[in-house]
């Protein structure tokens, strides 16, 4: 059997920024006429990973961990410092039109359709530069309008238009040449939940309907937990994690969370807010609705929660993973002490 | 399986005909900018007053120059100096390029990454979105040439050669500074604040390219020095290949000149662009 070739290969992939530095003042400004600093920024430190075709990938991390910079060497609009990578079987670094014609970066604060017209036209002008033949356009031109329903948005002048819509019709603009292969930086930056929802169940469906590989950038974990099944920490240049989500919890929470909700109250043992004291078994998160949220150490919920339930009358129990949110802040603070993960 | 052979197919189609395709890009790129600039109609107007206040206050100094002269200055006359600075509204016109002041923005603003995202070079999207802009500019154009020429009564006539030189290096000014004003942009890949250096190329071809005065009408050392020059080409041969005077050698050499100029720029795009973005791509955009 042939192993189909792997469209998004990274090894060691580096790139350091040459970036020029000056303190504050008058005197400093002066000195850097006669002498200019340069301080040596590594944005990405020897990442390696590989995308197969139709993956959604998350590739995470804090500000300035490296993702952009990552995202601009793999669509070619930055030459890596080192390392190597390959996209579609190409290197990115050449800008080959064969690659270029198969591929889309859209970033969610940049804006690349025409400001004075109305997307539609902006989409005709991206038929004639992908070269995409009228009966293929047409179709897949319509298909976005329905999809992103964005059918009263394309008439009017995109300078018009509000963030959420603007970024809706340039979405589709970057998608009439049906891209294989989709980069997303932040595509949900700034837009409210209504709209946030809408993206993402449309790269969900674009993924489906194209079996397109996705690589998605966000701060918005619902971005994430909505459309990735696997993701990539990176921080400080380094990847610190790659692999599923649901492993990620597993691997980094050292803790559950063992929500208790009572049948009847103990008033021997309730406190002021007429649940049982708990704190002797974890640390007691909330108390809402008569269910006492119980953040426990991983290794010690089986005996706790055989504890509780034999010491007190329980309705219901539950346990869950953390939110995924303080699972990755876990990630990052064991990335800066140093305890970088390999990926898997 | 269906998805690739359907991926392959559509590469296919995508590859043919690439001449018929870039003229498509042309095209939709100059129906893109007129359908841009038809969005302000008022600024259009100004944009036009604008460009005519130039000429006409050369045309009023030298006509009253060569009214106290005896009726002519280095053997232009009322008529002809009307003749030279009309045509030369037109040809000011086709010589609108992108500026590299555009530069500076279309690099801060990251416009420059958007365009590098594309399978086409970046200089076909100015050339193709200029030639639509002089296609509103010229339709703008004839009614002010027409009051102009009822004000000053320019007096020229053409041979058919001069004409279709005229319509030939017209065309050849716009790509010649389309190109060396692409590559003076492109100075904005090192550094970023360059208007200074702009602004002296815009004075030297204000001297050097018959915009100012006919070049007959220079120094005879300003005018041999400008035969070595981009300037002259992109002027005054177009104004002169029109309103003359001028002989059947010269409207050869000029449009030779030109041909040599546009092979020059095209050369120097490639080269220029070739370094500057790889520096590009080194800092990130």
């Amino acid at each position: 059997m042939t192993i189909p070739p792997a469209r998004i290969q990274v090894e060691h992939l580096e790139k350091v920024f040459a970036v020029p530095v000056r303190e504050a003042g008058l005197r400093a400004s002066l000195r850097s006429l006669v002498h200019r600093e340069v301080r040596e920024v590594r944005a990405v430190n020897g990442v390696s990973f590989t995308i197969e075709p139709g993956e959604v990938v998350g590739f995470l991390g804090p500000n300035g961990a490296g993702k952009t910079t990552t995202l601009k060497m793999l669509s070619g609009l930055l030459q890596p410092s080192g390392g190597k990578a390959t996209v579609l079987g190409y290197e990115p670094g050449c800008r080959d039109p064969g690659m270029l014609s198969r591929l889309a970066l859209v970033m969610g604060n940049r804006n690349q359709l025409q400001w004075d017209l109305p997307a539609m036209d902006s989409f005709e002008l991206n038929r004639a530069i992908y070269r995409i033949p009228r009966p293929e356009f047409v179709e897949m031109r319509d298909e976005l309008i329905d999809l992103l329903d964005i059918g009263e948005l394309v008439t009017k002048p995109v300078r018009n238009l509000s963030l959420g819509e603007r970024m809706k019709v340039e979405i589709a603009g970057s998608l009439l040449h049906r891209p294989t292969i989709l980069f997303l930086d932040e595509p949900t930056i700034g837009l409210d939940i209504t709209m946030q929802k809408r993206i993402r169940s449309f790269i969900s469906e674009y993924n489906r309907r194209y079996g397109a590989t996705v690589v998605l950038t966000s701060h918005y974990m619902a971005d994430v937990q909505a459309l990735c099944k696997r993701v990539i920490i990176i921080h400080h240049g380094n990847v610190l994690f790659d692999g599923d989500l649901a492993t990620l919890s597993q691997k980094f929470a050292a803790t559950k969370t063992v929500v208790v909700r009572f049948e009847q109250m103990n008033t021997s043992t309730a406190n002021e807010v007429g649940v049982p004291d708990l704190s002797r078994y974890g640390t007691v998160v909330s108390v809402v609705d008569g269910a006492v949220s119980l953040s426990v150490s991983r290794d010690q919920v089986a005996s706790i929660t055989a504890q509780i339930l034999s010491e007190h009358s329980v309705l219901d129990l539950t346990i869950e993973d953390p939110p995924i949110d303080d699972v990755i802040e876990r990630v990052f603070a064991d990335g800066v002490s140093g305890e970088a993960v390999p990926g898997d | 399986m269906t998805n690739t052979v359907t991926e392959i197919v559509l590469q296919d189609q995508i590859r043919a005909s690439r001449w018929r395709s870039m003229i498509s890009l042309y095209w939709m790129l100059a129906k893109t900018a007129m359908q841009a600039r038809f969005q302000y109609r008022a600024s259009n107007y100004f944009y036009m007053i604008g460009m005519v206040v130039e000429p006409t206050i050369y045309l009023v100094v030298w006509r009253t120059i060569a009214e106290s002269s005896g009726g002519a200055v280095g053997g232009y006359t009322a008529g002809t100096f009307a003749a030279y600075y009309i045509v030369w509204t037109l040809v000011r016109n086709m010589n609108i390029v992108f500026t590299p002041f555009g530069w500076e923005i279309r690099i801060r603003e990251g416009e420059l990454s958007g365009q590098l995202l594309r399978p086409v070079h970046p200089i076909h999207y100015d050339l193709g979105f200029f030639i639509g802009w002089k296609v509103i500019v010229i339709v703008l154009w004839i009614p002010i040439a027409a009051v102009l020429s009822l004000a000053f009564h320019p007096t020229f006539d053409p041979s058919i050669e001069q004409c279709i030189v005229f319509f030939v290096a017209i065309w050849g000014a716009y790509l010649i500074r389309s190109m060396l004003l692409w590559v003076l942009g492109m100075i904005t890949f090192w550094t970023t604040r360059v208007s200074a250096l702009f602004e002296a190329y815009f004075m030297a071809e204000l001297l050097l390219s018959g915009r100012l005065v006919p070049m007959t009408l220079m120094p005879g050392w300003v005018q041999g020095l400008s035969w070595f020059l981009p300037f002259r080409w992109t002027f005054g041969f177009p104004i002169t290949a029109l309103v003359g005077p001028i002989s059947k050698t010269e409207l050869v050499v000029g449009v030779l000149a030109q041909i040599g100029w546009v092979l020059f720029g095209v050369l120097l795009v490639k080269v220029v662009w070739r370094r500057g973005i790889r520096k590009f791509s080194a800092v990130g955009g």
